[in-house]
């Protein structure tokens, strides 16, 4: 392979000037009026009123109430779910088992599902008329229209999220390593924790960051299982709801604007740890395997 | 000398009805495994699993059950319910069908071509993923509306967006966009370039070569894309409840009749409905995972 | 260490893998496992290193029954096919990783010790500091290596040692591993389908197919008394001539050889290049010279026998032989199995 590539190309598929100038062209467009103009007016309307009218907002007890009910909950379903993750993605990529693609499959329903299906499902629990439902009055437990609720319906929406981050590269890097850790004798934390993990991280990481954006920004379940009591179950994107239908549309974005930014920070944080390999399986998983 | 690999990464979906079958053939199965952490790694997420997915499901079934059949027949049947289908599979097959296209192109564009603001592109493609739906919904409901940005200009050639069926589409091309781009990028970046040289050196024109060699190798995942966008559009709730006009028999969607009949307290309506939105969903996964084995025939061994 | 395989079964899904396999491994000894891809070895490679559970039969470790030991406590080296090192640990990392989640406690200072030692033995001394992506395969192979003895092994394990190196990486590799073999006496199992680093490395060759051990013995035994026309064929270059058998000769053209327990009828003549000659008389089989190959150890003929077999067989690089030419190929010695 020589060092200096040939700097003329024979032309591949598609390689047409006019045809390649005219489909960028084309593209760009569209993504600046389909993702970055909503993005946009986003601010523009956050700060229609000024900065006053948008820090009033911000600092008002039930944006800050909202705030806070958002964090708590991502605080809670984040580390349940990074763990489930990384459970699921051991026991499918390091074992054979029988219904294994079975599982696969249900672990990413409630991709397919939507999440008001998801928010009605869980009434039918925890709800009065659900099945649980009686047992948890009885002892005076309230799960639904309380933040446990909110917890357990962002919980549903994001579960896969770790997980499907992690299966793919690990299933791509096999068992070797793993299984050459344990010939040398190591337990089997050690094992996940000096082998597999250190190969994982970025992966792990990026899984846990989409997982919290989601669980943060959740709307639909969350919306049918809060009960929406102002002040006291509303999580941010519900009360932008609010503050919109009561025609308050610069508060709306003001508090729109905080989970906006949540999103901008998420994507750098995706593009930085893509840097660092997560997100798309390696060709040659083991990179000890590339001859140099 | 090594058993069979899981199979293609993205579409690790597929199921294998064969799988499930008991394995015959062995006369003492001693089935040990010699990485340890399975019965805790499983046990954990078969428990997770169960009762944070299946359970809630299972009861949403189990409520729409009790119904009866002709109850149930009665309800998902009602003209208002008939309208709502209507709308979201109608809209959901128009924005699947220009995010096909749209899609399709931008994964082309990122990864095939090197221009200025190529990495800014491919960043903010998972902006929908990102932003929560809530967010869009108002977002994309400012820019439509006849005094926005976008709804002024259209209202003038006589374009009405918000508070129509046009606008619901919008939202779910919004929000399922990146499934297209995001399951046809990698497949397209690791397009062996040997393939297009081949057909490049047998004569074949661009057109015939896109058509008949690179398509059919994007196909699995096209329709991957395809179904999870589908899929998406129909449970999408947030972002097109602003900016569709949530009228009954006109701009009212599925999710949002579930919705509705939970604020008035008839759980039941709210049941068999969302039953049959879970239904389709299982529907389109068994589909796609249909669609994907027969499209990767090809890559089965043996 | 010696070892005793029983019996062994393994069966994938509904594929048998490994059928009714028994095998005695001496101390000390160093073994190869030769077959073509789908025969087990690396199966039973890794049922001897509990990688695999059997699904039937034991396998001993000296007089102790292993078959349920698992890999973390059965006290082997494995060397995987592509080595699995960890990528994100420097070599002497890699090297001391073993030592370190022992469950004998080791002083850092011992450790680092053998580390030192261990690269000294495989002559990476100085590259204890690279990350596996920053040295050749060569040398990766010695790490994998040295991580293997690192926990003094009972038994040392090879999946295709060399598999992933170049030709000439290998020859030297080979030798080395024969040299570090003498040095520690270890019990050596290595796994490969080629059938020249078997017979060069081996003390004992045991040739596999479809799960079975199909014949075993020095590469002298396998070599001169190959049993089978498949230990023939797979050991190396072979030419097939149709024969008759009668009375305990085979007969082919107007040559015979001895066929001594090859039941009457039709048979196959197997014949290595360096078995046959070439004559412009006979007695021998009538044959046309079709190509002549020169290469740099001598001169390869091609000739099609009169029944329109190809031969293939060496003649002295200043023998004048000519394409187009008629006549006779010899015999100096040939297998006969019954077809």
């Amino acid at each position: 392979m020589s060092a200096f590539p040939p700097r003329r190309k024979p032309p591949r598929v598609g390689d047409a000037p006019l045809f390649r100038r005219a489909l960028i062209g084309v593209v760009l467009l569209l993504v600046a009026l389909v993702i970055v103009a909503p993005l946009v007016i986003i601010g523009v309307e956050a700060f229609a009123k000024g900065w006053a009218v948008y820090r009033d907002t911000i600092v008002h007890p039930d944006t800050l109430h909202a705030v806070m009910l958002t964090v708590l909950a991502a605080l809670i379903a984040v580390p349940i779910n990074t763990a489930f993750g990384i459970a699921a993605a051991w026991a499918i990529t390091k074992f054979d088992f029988r219904l294994k693609r079975f599982l696969l499959v249900v672990i990413e329903i409630p991709f397919s599902v939507s999440p008001i299906v998801a928010g009605v499902a869980y009434l039918f629990v925890y709800g009065l008329q659900g099945i649980l439902g009686p047992l948890l009055d009885a002892y005076d437990i309230k799960i639904l229209f309380a933040i446990p609720g909110i917890i357990i319906a962002s919980m549903f929406v994001t579960a896969p999220f770790v997980a499907r981050e992690l299966i793919p590269l690990m299933q791509a890097q096999g068992r070797d390593l793993e299984e050459a850790a344990t010939s040398l004798g190591a337990s089997g934390f050690r094992t996940f924790l000096s082998v597999t993990l250190p190969n994982v991280k970025w992966a792990l990481l990026y899984g846990v960051i989409l997982c919290n954006a989601r669980v943060m920004g959740e709307f639909g379940a969350v919306s049918v299982v809060s009960g929406n009591i102002r002040g006291q179950t509303n999580t941010l994107p519900l009360h932008i709801e609010l503050l919109y239908h009561d025609y308050q549309t610069t508060g709306a974005f003001a508090a729109a604007s905080i989970l906006a930014l949540i999103a901008v920070f998420t994507i750098i944080a995706k593009v930085a740890l893509e840097r660092q390999g997560a997100g798309r399986v390696r060709k040659t998983a083991n990179p000890a395997e590339k001859t140099s | 000398m090594t058993k069979g690999g899981g199979g293609s990464v993205i579409l690790h979906r597929r199921i294998s009805f064969r799988r499930l079958l008991p394995i015959k053939g062995t006369d003492r199965v001693r089935r040990r495994n010699v990485l340890p952490g399975l019965p805790l790694s499983l046990g954990v997420t078969l428990f997770y699993v169960g009762l944070i997915v299946v359970l809630p499901l299972a009861a949403l079934v189990f409520k729409a059950a009790s119904l009866g059949p002709e109850d149930y027949w009665r309800i998902v049947s009602s003209p208002r319910a008939v309208a709502s289908y209507r709308v979201t599979v109608l809209s959901a097959l128009g924005a699947t069908v220009f995010n096909l296209f749209f899609g399709l192109s931008l994964a082309w564009v990122i990864t095939r071509y090197r221009f200025p603001g190529r990495r800014i592109v491919d960043a903010v493609v998972d902006l929908p993923f990102a932003l929560p739906t809530a967010v869009a919904g108002i977002a994309l409901t400012a820019l439509f509306a006849n005094n926005g940005w976008f709804g002024s200009v259209l209202e003038s050639y006589g374009i009405k967006v918000a508070y129509t069926p046009l606008g619901i589409m919008i939202a779910m091309c919004f929000t399922s966009l990146p499934f297209i781009v995001r399951t046809v990028q990698p497949v397209l970046e690791d397009l062996d370039p040997a393939l297009e040289e081949a057909a490049q050196s047998l004569g074949g024109s661009d057109w015939a070569i896109f058509t008949k060699v690179i398509l059919p190798l994007l196909a699995p995942a096209l329709l991957a894309g395809v179904s999870l966008s589908f899929a998406r559009c129909l449970g999408e709730f947030g972002a097109i409840i602003f900016i569709a006009g949530n009228l009954p028999m006109s701009t009212e969607i599925t999710a949002l009749l579930i919705f509705i009949r939970l604020e008035e307290y008839d759980y039941q309506a709210a049941a068999a409905i969302a039953s049959v939105l879970l239904l389709t969903a299982f529907l389109m996964l068994a589909v796609t995972n249909w669609l994907q084995a027969r499209a990767l025939r090809y890559t089965a061994r043996g | 260490m010696k070892i005793r395989l029983e019996n062994v079964v393994k069966t994938f899904e509904t594929f048998r893998a490994v059928k009714d396999v028994s095998l005695d491994i001496e101390s000390g000894e160093l073994v190869a496992l030769l077959g073509p891809s789908g025969s087990g070895k690396t199966t039973i490679l890794r049922m001897v290193a509990g990688l695999e559970f059997a699904d039937g039969g034991h396998i001993y470790f000296g007089d102790q029954d292993a078959t349920d030991i698992p890999v973390r406590d059965r006290g082997v080296g494995f060397v995987f096919q592509h080595y699995a090192l960890f990528p994100h640990m420097t070599v002497a990392q890699n090297i001391a990783f073993g030592m370190k989640v022992s469950k004998v406690k080791r002083e850092k200072a011992a450790i680092d010790i053998r580390v030192t030692e261990l690269l000294r033995l495989v002559r990476l001394e100085g590259l204890g500091d690279r990350f596996p992506a920053q040295i050749s395969g060569g040398q990766r192979q010695r790490v994998a290596l040295a991580r293997a003895l690192a926990v003094d092994p009972k038994v040392l394990l090879l999946d295709e040692p060399f598999g992933a190196l170049d030709a000439n990486v290998r020859r030297d590799l080979r030798r080395w591993l024969r040299e570090i073999h003498s040095e520690l006496g270890i019990t050596t199992l290595f796994v490969t389908h080629d059938q020249e680093e078997a017979l060069d490395l081996a003390d004992r060759v045991v040739i596999l197919k479809d799960g079975q051990i199909i014949q075993q013995g020095t590469p002298e035994a396998v070599c001169r008394d190959p049993q089978s026309a498949f230990v023939m064929k797979f050991l190396g270059d072979a030419n097939v001539i149709a024969a008759d058998v009668r009375d305990g000769r085979a007969y082919a053209g107007d040559v015979s050889v001895e066929a001594t327990g090859v039941t009457d009828g039709k048979a196959e003549l197997y014949a290595r290049p360096s078995d046959l000659d070439w004559s412009a008389e006979g007695p021998g089989i009538a044959a046309t010279i079709s190509r002549v190959l020169d290469r740099a150890d001598g001169r390869r003929v091609l000739a099609t026998t009169g029944a329109g077999e190809a031969l293939e067989f060496d003649v002295e690089p200043e023998r004048v032989v000519k394409a187009g030419e008629a006549g006779f190929v010899t015999l100096r010695r040939a297998k006969v199995f019954a077809v």
